[in-house]
């Protein structure tokens, strides 16, 4: 399959002195979920903030595909619009929700865009008039659907910023999908759930790689990286080692290395490499 | 009994504190020699018995906060919240109705006319501030620009105050704009100081750019406000509001008017911020305030948000501004110092930043009470003082600090049998 949706060509990240990433290329097929794992510091974070506006890279191309052949320089483009033209998405490792407003207003924030378009440059909606009532009736439901999805429907009501850690999780989940992505990305979803919830959320990620949109996602939680995941990418130190299959990453020993350490093969069971096994 | 021993030191500190405060107002005393000379006293006596009275005043403090939790006023306080339904359109009726009261005096109108202001003023402020979370110390500058557009226009172009009004209030908003420029990358401290500077270069502009604004003389002159084209002037002949109906020409006419007008002024940057608040822009403004990153991140323009913010915020101060020198007929830079901006910033945040009702509830505390107050004289600032001290001990998020949601998905709670 060759319906790539995002390409990311000899990405490089540098600040002051420090190169953080470092001519990073890899694809991302469209309807797959991709993961991108390695060592803490290894440059993750700085890939994503790079694919969703939040950093300029120094150099490099990040191409997105909309559609098959409509394609978005993404590097290019000023921040807000990532994810308003590029329909690029993304939550945060450290939770970034609204937390003083509903949760049902976090999902209504997220199709701002849509929303103010009905509104006649605000003017038609303030007297009353234009389409805006059918536009909000719309999105509420579009918020409806994927609060039934991650199971926050009957907190809808609820301050955002009152739900439990795990529900604040999804809610992020779910305003990202309001925004109707290409393309999601998830910056350590698992983080901080237990292992009920984390089963969860691997069903929620299928659920929403089924409904066409393609998934990248940053993880340390081997368990969900392994179970889900289509195609695996390993970076150290800014650079790939490793690009393949869940299987072959499990067996790559440039992999195993980066996350054991040099000169163990005494002990194959160590503790990370139990996990990469185990887990599947 | 160590809590006490605990409470005994902690007055001690504060007692030395104020030995420290009181000792050059309270403990020496400045006076005419008989020589026309200065001799220097000491009040030994006075000054320990304010010292004594600080050191008992904090130990009963203590006291009290470890007995109960001050219920009285929070208690108070949710009973505003929750009968709010009732209280603000009780408190509409009174303001439509005060002027009709048979008996009320010219000067408690004049009073509601200024209180409306402020809470005019306070509403305005409550976009960029309780909305959007952009704080901003130089809000007079827009109300500043909206009162010498109407004065200047309508003394050079000879437009009537309704033609003028909606002028000022365009070119306050455009000098939202131009403020909001330079400040889109900054918040919390470095907005405030930004917006300060600016309201104050704004008033020393008007003040040295003596060939346009008078300088420091001021504007005279500006005309009064007219009823379909009727004036009310005082001589009563045809042409005026009282020739016009064949009345008795009274200053409590006009006076009534005038409080119409900013009734209803006031009244409209209500609707259109309460309509705003269910709008797309009025959330993402709110969603601004509790994140930006997450803003960006969700496709929302943060320059177009924080400049509508502005925008709006100074239209409406424009207006206020626009009214206030119609009504005085007079103005000067003197009117636009900065106690300005901090009266309405001090109304946005007792109020309860974001709450349309607390605004009004803080604009009657802090420009009705020292009003009344006026023949208390000196202790007029220190009740006032107080008053805001105990506020904002009791009550730190403002007098109203919850949060109405602008949507309610409304799907009835399933009950479990």
């Amino acid at each position: 399959m060759s319906d790539v949706v995002l390409s990311v060509t000899d990405l490089t990240m540098r600040f002051g002195g420090l190169t953080a990433v470092n001519g990073l290329s890899f694809e991302a097929r469209r309807g797959d979920i991709t993961a991108v794992i390695g060592p803490n510091g290894a440059g993750k974070t700085t890939v994503f903030n790079c694919i969703t506006g939040f950093y300029r890279p120094s150099a490099g191309r990040i191409v997105i595909a909309r559609q098959p052949g409509d394609t978005l320089l993404l590097n290019r483009l000023p921040g807000h619009a990532i994810a308003k033209k590029a329909r690029v998405a993304r939550t945060f490792q450290n939770i970034r929700l609204f937390s003083g407003m509903t949760v049902l207003e976090n999902l209504l924030v997220a199709q701002h865009n849509k929303l103010q378009a009905a509104t006649g440059f605000g003017v038609l909606a303030i007297l009353g008039l234009g389409k805006y009532r059918a536009a909000e009736k719309a999105a509420i439901e579009l918020a409806r659907h994927w609060l039934e999805q991650t199971g926050l429907i009957d907190r809808a009501d609820d301050a955002a910023g009152a739900l439990p850690y795990g529900a604040q999780r999804r809610l992020e989940i779910a305003r990202a999908m309001c925004t109707d992505p290409v393309l999601l990305c998830l910056d350590e979803p698992a983080a901080g759930l237990n292992p009920r919830e984390s089963v969860a959320l691997n069903e929620l990620l299928l659920k929403i790689r089924d409904t066409g949109c393609s998934l990248l996602l940053i993880e340390h939680d081997m368990g969900v990286v392994m179970k889900i995941s289509d195609h695996v990418i390993v970076l150290e130190y800014g650079k790939k080692i490793a690009d393949g299959t869940p299987h072959e990453i499990r067996n790559d020993p440039e992999v195993i290395k980066a996350y054991l350490g040099e000169g163990d093969e005494d002990d194959p069971d160590a503790p990370i490499a139990g996990t990469l096994v185990h887990s599947v | 009994m160590t809590a006490v021993a605990a409470n005994l030191k902690d007055s001690a500190a504060v007692a030395f504190i104020a030995l420290l405060l009181f000792g050059p107002f309270l403990g020496v005393q400045l006076g005419d020699g008989n020589a026309g000379n200065l001799t220097l006293s000491t009040r030994p006596a006075l000054l320990g018995v304010a010292v004594a009275l600080t050191f008992a005043a904090r130990f009963l403090m203590l006291l009290w906060q470890g007995r109960r939790p001050p219920a009285v006023l929070t208690r108070l306080t949710a009973w505003v919240q929750q009968s709010g339904k009732f209280v603000a359109p009780a408190l509409l009726i009174f303001a439509v109705a005060l002027p009709l009261i048979p008996g009320v005096e010219n000067a408690y109108i004049d009073l509601g006319v200024l209180i409306m202001t402020y809470v005019m003023l306070g509403w305005g402020l409550n976009i960029v501030v309780g909305l959007a979370g952009l704080l901003d110390l130089g809000y007079v500058a827009f109300y500043a620009v909206g009162a010498y557009s109407f004065a200047l226009i309508s003394q050079n172009f000879n437009l009537s105050f309704w033609e003028c009004l909606p002028i000022s209030g365009l070119l306050a908003a455009c000098w939202g704009i131009f403020l909001g420029f330079p400040v889109l990358r900054l918040r919390g401290d470095y907005l405030a100081i930004v917006t300060l500077a600016f309201g104050e270069i704004i008033r020393l502009v008007i003040t040295n750019w003596v060939a346009l604004t008078g300088g420091p003389n001021g504007i005279d002159g500006i005309a009064h406000p007219t009823l379909f084209g009727l004036n009310f002037s005082m001589a009563g002949g045809p042409g005026t509001f009282a020739g016009f109906f064949n009345i008795t020409p009274e200053p409590g006419q006009r006076i009534t008017y005038l409080y119409y007008i900013i009734l209803i002024l006031a009244l409209l940057t209500n609707w259109v911020t309460l309509r705003l608040r269910k709008q797309p822009l009025g959330r993402a403004w709110e969603a601004l305030r509790e994140n930006e990153i997450a803003c960006r991140s969700l496709g929302i323009n943060l320059r177009n948000t924080k400049l509508t913010a502005f925008a709006i915020g100074a239209m409406f101060a424009g207006f206020a501004g626009c009214f206030f020198s119609t009504r005085e007929g007079f103005i000067s830079p003197d009117s636009f110092t900065f106690i300005e901006s901090a009266t309405v910033l001090a109304i946005v945040v007792l109020g309860g930043a974001g709450s349309q009702l607390g605004i009004v509830l803080a604009a009657m505390v802090m420009i009705g009470v020292p009003a009344m107050l006026q023949s208390l004289q000196i202790y007029r600032m220190l009740i006032f003082g107080i008053a805001l001290v105990v506020i904002m001990v009791v009550r730190p998020r403002g007098f109203i600090s919850t949060r109405k949601p602008t949507v309610l998905l409304g799907k009835p709670k399933v009950v479990l049998t």
